[in-house]
């Protein structure tokens, strides 16, 4: 309430129109230009929200793009943005927004009812709009706003040769030619109710073989002819790009998935006027429309902050110069290739992002460095614990191992309610990840130290602590070193998945590309990472052996 | 005078093997005592009980007249030189150090000299060998820098384990004889297991052959030979064949 209470004075001050030099240093794009006087709804939104709207995407093109037009709109409308692209999958990005770390990212309803929801689909797509609306209102006070009025519901295509040579047309059409196909669909597609097991209950499907495909290479894939079906979205810029048959769903089996802007709670609550920007865009956008913006994203690689841009400059919407300033410049995480453009080699590419990819070195190694210091702190005093009470030991160890088998993407989505998204989350991912190797080895090092060299120590007077720390510690210092070199070499691994919760580093560029089948903007974030992990394993090897010397065993 | 070193109807199981079944030893200020017998015999068990490695099911370990309950233990093997088989050298330390660590360990400041008049006596030139490592060392050398580290904090009392069983024939000749040289120079009070009956014989003032965790016959060397008290040991010394040799 006191950021509502805050702002009223502001409002009443804007309205009476009393404090235009106030106004303009509190909202200078808000002010400055006429397209605030085009949209009267925006009149009364200064930018006086005390912490930025946090803007979030998904990890796929479009998503990207509808996400940095929502940015682009409240920058236009005055409002300060942060941006957090590409958030993990349907089930980070929704409980990051449940969480109330960010406010408003793309969803789709079909993917409400069935991912989130878990019910079966509806087949109209206003009473689909209408169930998920009222239940996400009801349920965690998670607001739709009305459909941006284009629908994008899966769309399994073909090559133009296959469907002709099979006759394809319909799914129909499909159940009968599919013992004979190879299937490339998304693993996402693959386990979704409202994917692969649905289409195989409601038209009988069932392929000669089904691959696992991420995004990046499906359609590649379907292009070079090593599968023969493929799972899209009816709006990807590919399908017109490779040529390709979309089946017709005749059945009606796809729910409608109409796309629209997901609100959290607080958002309302504390800046309306922010909404208020974002319904702006309700309705406005056509399937054609998507499918030109998707293909100079998806396949033009175009950077996204000007496509977003000069759609919203189509619509009436954005303000040209300003917006596409904010989206390209003053904010970098976007993965809207900032500073390169076009199709240069990849090497200049590189010299381009430069300053990015140091920038994202950097944080890279700031998030494996404090993991790695943290996990150390606590594992190898843990581990010189347990050798004194090996009974529990062995368990404890399991137990911490065990952590080790959560996958990634599971173990962020379990945090966010309790650690929100970004650096602290996966802080303590990486952290849990780094301890099995480093406790296991500081473990078994001081378990199994010399027991000569230990029994002798005992024998000639030493203390239990003075055994641990003049015997066992020194003998175990070359296998606690190597159990610190493992875990920080797979930190630098696993820190590309701080890319899905918004924690930034080398993921990004990985994430990001992978989504827009941007083989450059992959190798810029990979490159970088196995470079670092062998940076970082050279470097811990020589430390190793510098111990072992020390130690005199080497 | 009372025994240095006495143990009293000692009693442990554990593992059925090397149990102690109530045996009673005294041993005198000075005297060198072998232990023989085969593995498992309870030699080791023994040996332990008196620096307290080992704690008795039963019975009483006494060292110096004191029931070694009464003793704090760190204290007590400090006061102790012991020599197990493998020497037990710390591999990441210098030969001084590991020669000077028990008194190092009860902060004496004169350590180093310490341990470098135990190397002379053990016949390792500390100009030589101090700043070495372990590794650095042959078998024999690393042995000798055992007994030394087992000297430094001069003790009346030794326990050995075995201490020359890992060595060759001729240098394992040398080390029995710097051992008992040293002991009879210093007047040690000494137990030294060994599962050799020839070593025995040449080492202790007083022999005791065990087997299965009780004591079959403790004399000196030449009442053993002479008169065998039980077939067992009449059956070790054929096969040894020291009666003839």
């Amino acid at each position: 309430m006191t950021a509502r209470m805050r702002r009223q004075p502001r409002i009443a001050v804007a309205i009476a129109g009393a404090g235009a030099a106030a106004l303009i240093a509190l909202a200078p794009r808000a002010a400055a230009g006429p397209a605030t006087l085009a949209h009267p709804a925006a009149v009364p939104a200064p930018a006086s929200t005390k912490r930025p709207v946090v803007v979030a995407s998904k990890p796929f093109g479009e998503s990207y793009l509808l996400a940095e037009m929502f940015a682009q709109l409240l920058e236009a409308r005055g409002f300060t943005v942060e941006r957090r692209p590409g958030l993990g999958a349907t089930e980070l990005a929704f409980e990051a927004l449940r969480a109330g770390a960010i406010d408003v990212y793309p969803e789709y309803t079909g993917t409400g009812l069935t991912a989130i929801l878990h019910e079966q689909p509806i087949a109209d797509p206003r009473e689909a709009f209408d169930r998920v609306a009222g239940e996400f209102a009801r349920r965690w006070g998670i607001r739709w706003l009305p459909p941006l009025g284009f629908e994008n519901t899966y769309a399994i295509a073909v090559r133009r040769e296959t469907a002709e040579r099979l006759g394809l047309r319909t799914l129909s059409d499909l159940a009968r030619a599919a013992p004979g196909l190879t299937a490339g669909l998304t693993p996402d597609f693959i386990g979704r109710p409202d994917g692969l097991p649905g289409i195989g209950r409601a038209y009988g499907i069932t392929f000669k073989a089904v691959r696992a495909l991420v995004p990046a290479v499906k359609y590649q894939a379907l292009a070079a002819g090593e599968v023969d079906v493929i799972d899209g979205y009816a709006t990807d810029g590919f399908i017109a790009r490779y040529d390709l048959v979309v089946l017709t769903d005749d059945r009606r089996f796809f729910p409608p998935y109409q796309a629209a802007a997901m609100v959290g709670a607080r958002l309302p609550r504390e800046a309306p006027s922010a909404v208020l920007a974002l319904s702006e865009l309700s309705g406005r956008l056509t399937e054609a429309t998507m499918r030109r913006l998707n293909r100079r994203v998806e396949v033009d690689n175009e950077p996204i902050a000007r496509v977003a841009a000069s759609a919203l400059d189509e619509l009436g919407l954005g303000l040209a110069s300003d917006s596409a300033a904010a989206g390209g410049g003053a904010h970098p995480r976007a993965p809207g290739r900032p500073a390169a453009t076009g199709r240069e080699p990849l090497g200049a590419y590189l010299a381009a992002e430069a300053p990015t990819l140091l920038r994202l070195t950097l944080r890279h190694v700031l998030l494996v460095a404090l993991s790695l210091a943290a996990a150390v702190l606590l594992a190898v005093p843990l581990g010189l614990l347990l050798e004194r009470t090996p009974r529990g030991a062995e368990t404890t160890i399991r137990a911490v191992g065990l952590l080790q088998t959560i996958p990634g993407i599971a173990l962020l989505a379990f945090m966010i309610p309790l650690l929100g998204i970004g650096v602290v989350p996966a802080l303590v991912a990486l952290f849990l990840y780094s301890l099995y190797p480093i406790l296991r080895n500081t473990y078994t090092g001081v378990r199994h130290a010399d027991p000569d060299a230990v029994n002798a120590a005992i024998a000639i007077g030493m203390t239990p602590g003075q055994v641990l720390r003049y015997v066992r510690l020194p003998l175990a210092a070359p296998v606690i070193m190597a159990g610190i070199r493992t875990a920080a070499v797979i930190d630098v691994g696993t820190a590309t998945l701080a890319a899905f919760i918004g924690a930034g580093g080398l993921g990004d560029p990985i994430v990001a590309g992978l989504s827009l089948s941007d083989t450059r903007m992959i190798l810029s974030g990979a490159i970088p990472a196995a470079l670092l992990a062998l940076g970082v394993d050279a470097g811990l090897g020589a430390a190793e052996k510098a111990v072992g010397r020390v130690g005199g065993s080497g | 005078m009372p025994p240095l070193l006495s143990a009293e109807a000692v009693t442990r199981r554990f593992a059925a093997v090397d149990a102690l079944d109530g045996v009673t030893l005294a041993v005198d200020r000075a005297e060198c005592v072998t232990l023989v017998g085969e593995s498992g015999a309870g030699k080791s068990t023994l040996l332990r009980c008196f620096n307290r490695l080992v704690e008795p099911d039963a019975g009483v370990v006494s060292v110096r007249g004191r029931d070694v309950r009464t003793v704090d233990p760190i204290l007590l093997r400090r006061s102790i030189g012991y020599v197990p088989q493998e020497g037990g050298l710390l591999p990441h330390w210098r030969i001084a150090r590991n020669v000077g660590v028990v008194p190092w360990l009860a902060d004496d400041p004169a350590w180093d000299r310490r341990a470098h008049d135990a190397l002379h006596l053990v016949g390792l030139d500390p100009e030589q060998y101090a700043q070495r490592w372990p590794r650095e060392l042959s078998g024999g050398q690393r042995q000798r820098a055992a007994i030394a580290r087992a000297l430094a904090a001069e003790p009346d009392v030794m326990l050995l384990d075995e201490p020359f069983g890992a060595l060759d024939a001729i240098t394992r000749a040398e080390l029995q004889l710097t051992f008992r040289t040293l002991q009879r120079r210093l007047g040690l009070t000494a137990v030294l297991v060994t599962h050799d009956l020839r070593e025995a014989l040449e080492l202790g003032d007083r022999v005791v052959v065990m087997r299965a965790g009780r004591i079959e016959q403790a004399a000196a060397p030449a009442a053993l030979l002479g008169a065998p008290a039980t077939p067992y040991v009449a059956e070790l010394l054929a096969r040894a064949r020291v009666r003839d040799g």
